[in-house]
């Protein structure tokens, strides 16, 4: 069967390990179906005694019929969970191209330190006085983030980069209206090549976003942004580096085009792991940035924990800065809970941050030490330039052959007349044991393909990379369409039909007819 | 008699009598790939020239669709909230996405004619 693409959805005619099982798995590899459609009702992982004779007091309100519990074993249960955590392509089974844009290598240094008891075993509704250590810790936390950012105050609570972009945007609003401006400005202005999130986070605080195009060497420039400037524009939102992969050259002019307009600066931190320990964001005007601390800080995300988004605000915003905060009383540290008598903005969250994320990230600071984050954005960036150096010749650049920063960005036009697209390109990839990297994204790129090794990949894990991309490419140029067009061949499900997914999402689990 | 001009957005614009139906261009739908919602305005609407007025999703990406001229929505494509892929297979016929009364006829005069916009699909893309 194909999909709307024309590409093969299931094992069929060409295909290498066409021949079907007896059990639906293949090989070792299982076909695991969800915890509520396996095993039985009358299993249970422990014996429970039958209750004793009772009288009901639910009335009408009584469960009529399964209360739809799965009923598996010990063992049973064991295996379904590491079954499904085999399934997962992570940055502990291979190369990631995806990079820190998702998650970076997390070293296990922070994860024994994040077990400490002190650290592991405290609650956030226990009296601020018996937790000096955690507020110790937060504290000294801030105070790195701090130096590296050279700005004047940070935001611990966020709970990841969107939310920082939200408490970010949510200062500049706050400042704005305490300068009695709220009702004329409000224009955001935010580059074609911009994450997302940054246009949806300025709409959803209720302003309005203004798209600046981006120049022809993929980066912003200051005229474009001075002929957007004016008394109703409140801020822009810049990555840096960009989405692109580029430094942005022209940014402390174009922090000076929004100062001097009254205007504020907020700087997307997505890319901060390419320029720790070389570029101060204070130093480039920038007024406000959130900091995944599970891109550059090396926290874990996604399945192995939560996000977290920190937000360093410059002197003009600091006031407006969410609580809690961290107050420093002679020797004691206490958090400002409350925002009465305070300029700040408000709350953004119930508590004051991922506490088991603050102290990996202050692990991974620790132990790294200023030369050791230093060396790690360098060796980020001289990763990226590796494989745009080995790969240039016969991938297209749509900026031209020159350095880049942490990420390296391809086009596909050297894919043109191949009948091979971005996305053939990567499912064959899968083939080949990769992830694939970050596709169609920036949209500013025809067919974009953004790789970001890390500073953590070996050059011998590189050079494999390297090989596998070009003899992948060199097939493509050659025509050989099969190896792309139908793959994945070798993972567990082949091209899935995203148009189908999206045309018609199924939202709801229904439970399977039991053959009894 | 109808008429049809371009806009650099890659939407067209028939206009009959002071009527335009507006949609998409087959260049557009190409580049868009499969389009899976389309979110059309209210019949009824005022939009000024180069004002937001509809948004098309795509497999790929989700883009604003501007007015290209100034006028009154007199019908939207309703038929296009349950089957985008019309906008797919027939964009220039079925998977129009809006007709307009229009204000002001100089501001369709100005936009491309086909050939015009057939350079600029050439040079552009």
């Amino acid at each position: 069967m194909l999909n709307q693409q024309g590409r093969p959805t299931a094992a069929g005619a060409g295909e290498q390990s066409a021949r079907a099982t007896f059990t639906s798995n293949r090989g070792l590899q299982m076909e695991e179906a969800l915890i509520f459609e396996i095993g039985r009702r009358d299993v249970s992982g422990v014996d429970l005694d039958e209750p004793e004779a009772f009288s009901s007091r639910l009335g009408a309100h009584a469960r009529v019929g399964e209360i739809g519990l799965p009923g598996l074993s010990e063992p049973e249960t064991v295996r379904h969970y590491v079954r499904l955590s085999q399934k997962n392509y992570a940055i502990d089974s291979g190369l990631y191209p995806l990079g820190s844009c998702t998650m970076k290598h997390n070293p296990r240094l922070n994860e024994a330190m994040a077990r400490l008891p002190g650290f592991a075993d405290i609650h956030p509704l226990q009296p601020q006085s018996s937790v000096p250590g955690a507020l110790a810790l937060m504290d000294e936390l801030s105070h790195w983030l701090l130096v590296l950012t050279n700005m004047e105050a940070v935001a611990m609570s966020p709970k990841a980069g969107a939310h920082g972009e939200l408490c970010g945007m949510a200062a500049i609003k706050t400042a704005i209206d305490a300068r009695g401006e709220g009702a004329t400005r409000r224009i955001v202005l935010v580059p074609e090549s911009a994450h997302g999130t940054n246009p949806a986070t300025a709409a959803s605080i209720g302003f309005e976003v203004k798209a600046v195009p981006a120049g022809a060497d993929g980066k912003v420039h200051p005229d474009a942004v001075r002929a957007l400037m004016g008394p109703d524009v409140a801020a822009i939102m810049l990555t840096n580096p960009n989405t692109c992969g580029l430094f942005e050259t022209e940014i402390v002019e174009i922090a000076q085009i929004l100062h001097e307009g009254g205007g504020y600066f907020y700087c997307d931190g997505a890319n901060f792991n390419a320029i720790v320990g070389k570029a101060r964001p204070g130093d480039l005007g920038v007024d406000a940035m959130h900091i995944n601390l599970h891109k550059t800080f090396s926290t874990p995300h996604g399945g192995g924990g939560p996000g977290s988004g920190p937000v360093v605000l410059s002197a003009r915003l600091a006031p407006f800065a969410p609580v809690p905060f961290l107050r420093r009383d002679g020797e004691r540290l206490a958090l400002v809970e409350h925002e009465e008598g305070t300029s700040s903005l408000g709350r953004l969250t119930a508590f004051h941050g991922q506490m088991g994320m603050f102290v990996r990230a202050l692990s991974y600071i620790l132990s790294h030490g200023a030369d050791g984050l230093k060396q790690a954005s360098e060796d980020a960036v001289l990763n990226a330039n590796y494989v745009r150096a080995c790969l240039a010749d016969v991938m297209s650049l749509p900026f031209g052959n020159k350095p880049c920063m942490h990420e390296v960005l391809f086009d596909d036009s050297w894919l043109k007349d191949t009948g091979v697209t971005t996305l053939d390109f990567a499912k064959a990839m899968i083939d080949e044991g990769y992830h694939p990297m970050t596709m169609y994204f920036p949209l500013v790129v025809h067919g974009a393909m953004l790789i970001e090794p890390t500073e953590s990949e070996s050059r011998a894990a590189l050079d494999l990379f390297i090989m596998t991309l070009r003899d992948l490419a060199m097939s493509a140029l050659r025509g050989e369409t099969e190896r792309f067009i139908g793959a994945p061949y070798l993972a567990p499900r082949r091209r899935l039909d995203e148009t189908r997914a999206a045309r018609s999402p199924i939202l709801r689990w229904v439970k399977p007819m039991r053959v009894e | 008699m109808s008429e049809t001009r371009y806009t650099k957005d890659h939407e067209y614009i028939r206009l009959e009598g002071d009527i335009a139906t507006i949609g998409i261009t087959d260049f557009a739908q190409k580049q868009l790939g499969d389009v899976v919602y389309v979110e059309l305005p209210e019949a009824g609407l005022a939009f000024v020239k180069g004002a937001q007025a509809a948004v098309v999703e795509s497999v790929k990406a989700a883009s604003e669709v501007y007015a290209p001229v100034s006028g009154d929505v007199t019908e939207v494509n309703s038929a296009l909230e349950g089957a985008p892929a019309i906008v797919n297979e027939d964009p220039a016929g079925a998977g129009w996405f809006m007709k307009m009364r229009i204000h002001d006829a100089s501001e369709f005069n100005d936009l491309m004619d086909e050939a015009a916009y057939q350079a600029f699909v050439q040079s552009c893309c």
